[in-house]
């Protein structure tokens, strides 16, 4: 059921390719992660969307294969 | 999504019930799960009446509301029937102060 970090980066960079992904394991367990994710393809969207661009790159893992997620996102300080 | 989906009918009318609805795991006294009891703390330090309504009583709620809002997650938060965010993004929004300014904009927390 878990998931390794390397691959929510992967997931996460091949929907938003200039995306900054950081990814925590915050229990070891492959299965609690945070990850901060910085992209100008967030620009003018709402927190929800821009999570939403998040679980869409995930393909549904979310909730299932993923137990927990806990999702920072935000545009670039200069766009 | 049809219209005459029966949990997408009770959906709405839950939420144009209330002002403020919590789909949660568990009830706000027992909420089941770490992400809605930080969803439930954070509604009762700013005084917030919510009607909290528990997926796990009802599968076809649980794979309901995250159809209904496009989100693969429990908790949802929803202010006058519209969809705010999950815990992260509530606790976001409440620790930069915007939940407050939002249930103020939408007339449910007095303005200070």
């Amino acid at each position: 059921m878990a998931m390794d970090a390397a691959e929510i980066e992967r997931l996460i960079r091949e929907a938003l390719p200039d995306a900054r992904v950081t990814i925590d394991d915050l229990r070891g367990d492959g299965d609690h992660y945070a990850a901060r994710v910085v992209s100008a393809s967030f620009v003018g969207k709402s927190r929800v969307q821009q999570h939403q661009m998040i679980y869409q790159a995930l393909g549904g893992r979310m909730g299932g294969a993923l137990h927990a997620l806990a999702l920072q996102t935000s545009a670039p300080e200069d766009a | 999504m049809s219209a005459e989906n029966p949990v997408t009918e009770r959906i709405k009318q839950d939420l144009s019930s209330s002002d403020v609805v919590l789909y949660m795991k568990g009830s706000p006294v027992f909420p089941q799960c770490g992400f809605s009891a930080a969803v439930v703390q954070i509604l009762t330090m700013l005084e917030i009446k919510f009607k909290g309504i528990d997926v796990l009583t009802d599968p076809s709620l649980r794979d309901g509301i995250k159809q209904f809002s496009d989100w693969p997650t429990i908790p949802q938060l929803y202010v006058k029937g519209e969809f705010v965010g999950g815990c992260d993004i509530v606790r976001e929004m409440y620790e930069a102060g915007e939940l407050a300014d939002l249930l103020r904009a939408k007339g449910i927390l007095q303005a200070a």
